[in-house]
C-alpha cells in the first residue's frame, strides 16, 4: 500500500481526519507522517543510526552535491559524519539541517525538542562577544590547518569587530 | 597509584542497597550530555580547545553550590591501571578512560566527582553529567543531576537549538541529552526462559538494554541495564515516567518468575543456588565471569530467602571489588590473569566468611 501523499513510499500509518465533509481515511508513509506531525513508532529499530548511515552511503555518489556541504566552523563535511557517525560541532546541525532533521525523525520519531528549554546566560557574553569568540576560534583553527587565505579574511573581520 | 579513599563517598555509596527494590535493582543512573558553545565537539576538538574547556568547567564548578566541593581527577594524567580502576567503579566511561587501544586517553580528559554525582569532561561530548543512586530511584537521580545542569548552564554557554534541543556529538543523544538507566538483576526471567519476550517488548516500547558496563558490553551474571532509546520528541518527565512504568512491570514479572521457579522446580533451583554458594565459599580460583554467574545465583538465593545472614550490600560490593583492577589495587601490585583468579577466589571466600561466619 503506497502513501496517499507522495505515492512513492509504503504507507505505515492510517490517519482518520475529521473535516467539514465528514471523516476521511489517509494512509501515510513515515516521512509524510512525520512532516504532518504524526508520530510513527515503526522507525525505532535497534540500530537506527547505522541503518541511516548505510542508506546515505548507498544513495550518495562520491561527488554528489550533499558531499560538498561543509560546516563553516569546524570544516567537517557530510562525508565525515557518514564515516564516523559523529558531528563535528554545534554548527554542523545548521550546516546539515535538512539531512539531520530527516535522521532525527528516523531515530527518535520526531525532530522537535519538548524537554527543558535553555537560554544562553546573559551575564557570560553578549551576542557580539560570542561572535568574536567564535571568529577567534575559527581563526585559530584556520592557522593550524594552514588555510592562510581564510585566516586573513577572519583576521580582518575580527579587526573590524574589535574597532566597533 | 590513585587514592580512592579521597573520593567523596569513595564512589561506592550507590552500592549500599538502601534504595527501593534493592534486591532486584542495583542502581539507577541518569546522564545528561551537554556541549559548550563555541568549541568543536570531543572527537574534533584539538588539545588546546580541550584544555580551555576543562578550565572553563573548573571555574564553573567551583562557583556552583552543588559541586563546589567536588574532587577533580585528571584522567589524562593517570596510569592505565588507575584509569581501569575508575572505570570498574562506574565513575568514568571506557571512552574517557581511553581503555580501547584504538582510542587512547586524550588530553583534558577529566572527571569531577561529588556525592553520588559526577561530571565527565572531554568525553565524546564536552560534558557528561551523571547521577547514580542505589536501587530504583529515577526521580531522586534526576533531581540531583538537573540541579547541577542548571547551575553549569548559567555559567557556561551550552549548545542548544530551538528545534532540536541540546546538541550532541551523536544525533542519538540530541534533544534532552538524557539517558536514564536502571541496572537490574533478572535471573528468574532468564531461568524461566521468559527473558527473550521481555527484552523484545522493551524494544517495542522505545527502550533498550545493555550489559553491566553500558554500550557494547556483554550481559554477565543476568545483569541488564534498561534505558530509554530516544532522547528527542518527549520531555524528560515523560521519558522518566515511561521508563519507571516499564521497569515496574519488569520487576513484577521477575517476582512472578521467581515464584514460579520455587513452585515448579523448588529442589532443582535450591540445589543449583546452594552449589553456586558452595563454589564461592570454597573455590581456589575464579574467573570474573564465573564469579559474576555464581554471585547472580547467590543473589537470587538471598532474594528467595534460601540463604540468610548475607546482605545485598555485601553482594553488591563483591561485584565491584572482585574486578581485576580492584584486586590489583588491594594487593598493591599488578596481577597476571591467573594471579587475579586466585586473588578473586581468596577475596570472595574472605568476605563471605566474615559475613556469615566460618
Amino acid at each position: 500500500m503506497l502513501c496517499d501523499v507522495c505515492g512513492e513510499r509504503d504507507a505505515v500509518v492510517k490517519v482518520t481526519q475529521v473535516g467539514e465533509q465528514g471523516k476521511t481515511l489517509v494512509q501515510l508513509c513515515e516521512r509524510c507522517a512525520a512532516e504532518r506531525g504524526v508520530e510513527t513508532t515503526v522507525s525505532l529499530s535497534k540500530n537506527p543510526l547505522g541503518e541511516f548511515l548505510s542508506d546515505l552511503q548507498k544513495q550518495a555518489a562520491p561527488s554528489s552535491a550533499s558531499d560538498a556541504l561543509h560546516c563553516s566552523f569546524c570544516h567537517a563535511t557530510l562525508r565525515d559524519f557518514r564515516a564516523t557517525g559523529r558531528l563535528g560541532c554545534a554548527h554542523c546541525y545548521t550546516a546539515f539541517e535538512p539531512a539531520l532533521r530527516d535522521l532525527l525523525r528516523r531515530v527518535h520519531g520526531s525532530s522537535k525538542h519538548l524537554g527543558r528549554r535553555y537560554e544562553l546566560p546573559e551575564l557570560a557574553m553578549s551576542e557580539e562577544q560570542t561572535e568574536l569568540h567564535e571568529l577567534r576560534e575559527r581563526l585559530r583553527r584556520a592557522i593550524e590547518a594552514e588555510q592562510f587565505e581564510l585566516a586573513a579574511e577572519l583576521r580582518d573581520r575580527i579587526k573590524v569587530m574589535g574597532e566597533v | 597509584m590513585i587514592d580512592l579513599s579521597l573520593l567523596p563517598d569513595s564512589g561506592v555509596s550507590w552500592l549500599d542497597a538502601s534504595g527501593q527494590h534493592a534486591d532486584i535493582v542495583l542502581s539507577t543512573r541518569i546522564r545528561l550530555a551537554r556541549n559548550v558553545e563555541g568549541f568543536a565537539f570531543g572527537a574534533r576538538a584539538r588539545d588546546g580547545e580541550r584544555l580551555r574547556i576543562l578550565a572553563q568547567v573548573k571555574d564553573a564548578m567551583h562557583a556552583s553550590s552543588g559541586m563546589s566541593h567536588s574532587v577533580l581527577v585528571r584522567v589524562d594524567e593517570l596510569a592505565p591501571a588507575d584509569r581501569l580502576l575508575l572505570h570498574e567503579r562506574h565513575v568514568v566511561s571506557k571512552e574517557l578512560a581511553g581503555l580501547d587501544p584504538q582510542h587512547p586517553v586524550r588530553s583534558g580528559a577529566a572527571v569531577f566527582l561529588g556525592d553520588k554525582l559526577g561530571v565527565m569532561v572531554n568525553e565524546e561530548d564536552h560534558l557528561r553529567l551523571q547521577s547514580l543512586r542505589s536501587g530504583f530511584s529515577l526521580a531522586d537521580a534526576y533531581a540531583a543531576v538537573e540541579g547541577v545542569d542548571a547551575e553549569l548552564g548559567m555559567r557556561i554557554p551550552l549548545a542548544f537549538h530551538r528545534e532540536f534541543g541540546f546538541l550532541t556529538s551523536c544525533p542519538t543523544n540530541t534533544g534532552t541529552g538524557m539517558r536514564a538507566s536502571v541496572l537490574i538483576h533478572l535471573p528468574g526471567l532468564v531461568l524461566t526462559r521468559e527473558i527473550g519476550k521481555v527484552l523484545a517488548s522493551l524494544q517495542q516500547m522505545g527502550l533498550t538494554y545493555r550489559g553491566l558496563y553500558g554500550e557494547g558490553s556483554e550481559v554477565v551474571g543476568n545483569f541488564f541495564q534498561i534505558s530509554n532509546q530516544t532522547t528527542l520528541g518527549r520531555s524528560e518527565g515523560d521519558l522518566l515516567d515511561h521508563l519507571d512504568h516499564v521497569v515496574r512491570k519488569v520487576i513484577e514479572n521477575e517476582e512472578k518468575a521467581r515464584r514460579v521457579l520455587l513452585r515448579d522446580a523448588g529442589y532443582v533451583i535450591e540445589d543449583k543456588l546452594w552449589r553456586a554458594y558452595g563454589t564461592l565459599r570454597y573455590a581456589r580460583s575464579l574467573t570474573f565471569d564465573e564469579a559474576m554467574n555464581y554471585l547472580s545465583g547467590v543473589r537470587l538465593a538471598v532474594g528467595l530467602k534460601l540463604i540468610s545472614g548475607l546482605g545485598v550490600y555485601t553482594l553488591n560490593k563483591l561485584l565491584i571489588f572482585s574486578q581485576s583492577a580492584h584486586l590489583a589495587y588491594a594487593e598493591g601490585r599488578p596481577l597476571t590473569e591467573s594471579e587475579a583468579n586466585l586473588a578473586r577466589a581468596r577475596f570472595v571466600r574472605q568476605v563471605l566468611a566474615d559475613e556469615v561466619g566460618m
